[in-house]
């Protein structure tokens, strides 16, 4: 687990990878996030689950800079978020996010969908990110489609292309956006397969998702969010059986 | 095989002769209703009266080569006028004997620009390449090396200036106009507001006017003793009013692209220009290939409005082939050539830009 060998500036083994403290955020004049600490260690995998419009996909787009927050702090990989351009784009290339609607490229084909971050932003050969965008196709069961585009692959290829294009940043910490709510069924269990095996590699996930099964399987820990708030937050085991509070329960009981 | 014998056998009819053929191909799209029929017959009359005489008056009546005076004798069409002028409509002033210059300047320019239709030249050598014919091509038209006699830019005319004019125009026109888009949705105030001033500003006056700013209104702001070549400010002008067109269009395309584009490329950590010109604007220039194209078209077709700063163009140098005693009365045929070699290069652009498109398109 211990994977921070090689960091310069970065966290030790027993500092958080990322950390959110009493983090504010308003659109106009609604108060969409309020007062949200969170500490995640390198290696946990984090659930966040809650009713539509409680806040949870607009936490995780905090972290990585999608949105601005207005108070507080959120520190990750040892950065401070703030104005400053440079380090929100080093912190991005150290967050890898994964969205609802894929978001690949569409004029480009897949494979170099994969290359685009490695060979811009990391500056990697050509070749050598072309050997490392097949590696992670192979990973997740979609090499046979590298030369194709987007539009011509399925919505669950399309999103395992899209987890891998995160994978090729060498990401430290992986957000997921609700990654299987715009998908057809049956292809659901195609990206969860990969997202489960990602898990058991060791990798830092913060998934926003109303897929209960992966959160009992995978997670270390289950945070509920209602009205911008978190309302609970335990390990899988103690949330689904023993949940403590009153809208956590109206909640499970609607979903399960 | 097991099947075959269990279906029943049965006779495939073929359908009426009414329904299929050339008499169903006229009773499904010519006379399908009484309107219709009504209309079928009226456009064949028309066609009856207006076909024939327009054919024999162009064809079988008409001179294709001969002098003036032979033409006053026929009934038909007196195309006598192009090949017996064709040097001064396609070159103007040039200076007789030197003309292959600009002909072969043009031949450069045109193999130029069907040897970079191919996308899969889109590469460094391509400049490159361009930059020496560019060079080239000035010096044949200016002269003044290798013997060549020098001939000031005042004397260039017809189509070499036509071509110039169109292509230098719609080339510098566009990088310009897609900068003024990214402008206008830029985030820093300052930049943001001069470029919707220059936009609307530029969008809200005629070609012709800034023309006659640019030959008449201009050289009063320069200090005594500069002067700017003429055709150079007719081609500034030209520039910046395409660039307007070109900047609102582009800034539609930049529109149409949904946010999650944006958002993708943010998070793998690429800045402000690798994600304009990798991600953004490649999507955005293909959506607006249709607009676009309609804007250079007439781009292409309005700088016969240089005519009115004195430049002669290949339309005024057919005005001006118009003006002979020796020709007058042969407009029509005149201007029949012009209108066919004005579509010629106005049809290549845009089935040009359909094929590029279709290369473009990825299945989404």
């Amino acid at each position: 687990m211990n994977e921070t060998k090689n960091q310069t500036e970065a966290v030790t083994a027993d500092e958080p990878i990322i950390e959110v403290v009493s983090m504010h955020k308003w659109y106009g004049d609604f108060h969409v996030l309020s007062d949200i600490n969170l500490k995640v260690q390198l290696g946990e995998r984090i659930v966040i689950c809650g009713p539509s419009g409680s806040g949870k996909s607009t936490l995780i787009r905090c972290i990585n800079r999608l949105e601005e927050h207005q108070r507080g702090q959120i520190i990750v990989n040892g950065t401070e978020l703030t104005n400053d351009i440079k380090n929100i784009e080093k912190v991005r290339t150290e967050v890898g996010m994964v969205f609802q609607h894929f978001n690949l490229f569409p004029h480009l084909t897949i494979i170099e969908n994969l290359t685009l971050g490695p060979i811009w932003v990391r500056k990697t050969p050509k070749k050598e990110a072309e050997e490392m965008a097949m590696m992670y196709l192979e990973k997740v069961h979609i090499a046979e489609q590298a030369s194709k585009f987007p539009g011509q692959l399925s919505g669950g290829q399309q999103q395992r292309v899209a987890i891998a294009r995160s994978l090729c940043m060498k990401p430290k910490v992986m957000l997921f956006d609700e990654p299987t709510s715009a998908l057809d069924p049956e292809m659901i269990k195609e990206v969860l397969d990969v997202m489960i095996d990602l898990a058991e590699e060791g990798m830092t996930m913060l998934v926003v998702t109303h897929e209960m099964g992966f959160a009992k399987s995978v997670a270390d820990r289950v945070m509920f969010m209602d009205a911008g708030q978190v309302v609970e937050e335990n390990t899988p085991h103690a949330f689904f059986d023993n949940p403590q509070h009153e809208r956590t329960k109206l909640f499970l009981s609607q979903i399960l | 095989m097991s099947n075959s014998t269990t279906t029943p056998s049965r006779e495939y009819l073929k359908p009426p002769v009414t329904e299929v053929g050339v008499i169903g191909w006229l009773r499904g799209n010519l006379f399908n209703s009484w309107f219709n029929s009504v209309l079928t017959v009226a456009v064949l009359l028309v066609l009856w009266k207006v076909v024939p005489p327009f054919f024999s008056w162009a064809f079988v009546d008409s001179l294709w080569n001969s002098s003036s005076e032979a033409c006053r004798d026929i009934e038909g069409a007196c195309w006598s006028i192009i090949p017996q002028n064709i040097s001064f409509i396609l070159f103007g002033f040039f200076p007789d004997g030197e003309q292959w210059r600009p002909g072969l300047a043009m031949l450069l320019l045109l193999g130029m620009v069907f040897y970079s239709k191919d996308s899969k030249r889109w590469k460094k050598s391509l400049f490159v390449y361009w930059t020496i014919n560019l060079i080239v091509m000035a010096t044949l038209m200016y002269g003044g090396v290798f013997g060549m006699q020098v001939v000031e830019t005042a004397q260039w005319s017809g189509l070499p200036l036509t071509f110039m004019l169109a292509l230098f125009g719609m080339v510098a026109a566009y990088p310009l106009g897609v900068f003024l888009a990214l402008g206008r949705r830029s985030r820093m105030p300052a930049i943001k507001t001069l470029c919707v001033v220059y936009i609307e500003m530029i969008r809200g006056v005629p070609l012709i006017s800034l023309l006659f700013m640019s030959s008449i209104m201009f050289p009063l702001f320069l200090p005594e003793g500069v002067t700017i070549d003429k055709v150079l400010r007719a081609q500034v002008a030209i520039i910046l009013f395409t660039a307007a067109y070109i900047a609102e269009v582009v800034r539609g395309g930049l529109q149409a692209m949904p946010r999650g584009q944006f958002e993708a490329a943010d998070s793998l950590g690429l800045n402000y220009n690798q994600t304009m010109r990798l991600i953004i604007l490649p999507q955005a220039l293909k959506i607006v290939i249709p607009p676009s194209v309609g804007i250079l078209l007439s781009a292409f077709k309005d700088t016969s409005l240089v005519v009115i700063i004195a430049l002669y163009d290949v339309l005024k140098t057919t005005k001006v082939t118009l003006s002979n005693p020796k020709w007058t009365g042969y407009s029509t045929e005149a201007y029949i050539f012009l209108a066919v070699l004005y579509f010629v290069c106005c049809y290549a652009m845009s089935s040009y830009s359909r094929k590029l498109e279709k290369a473009l398109h990825t299945g989404r």
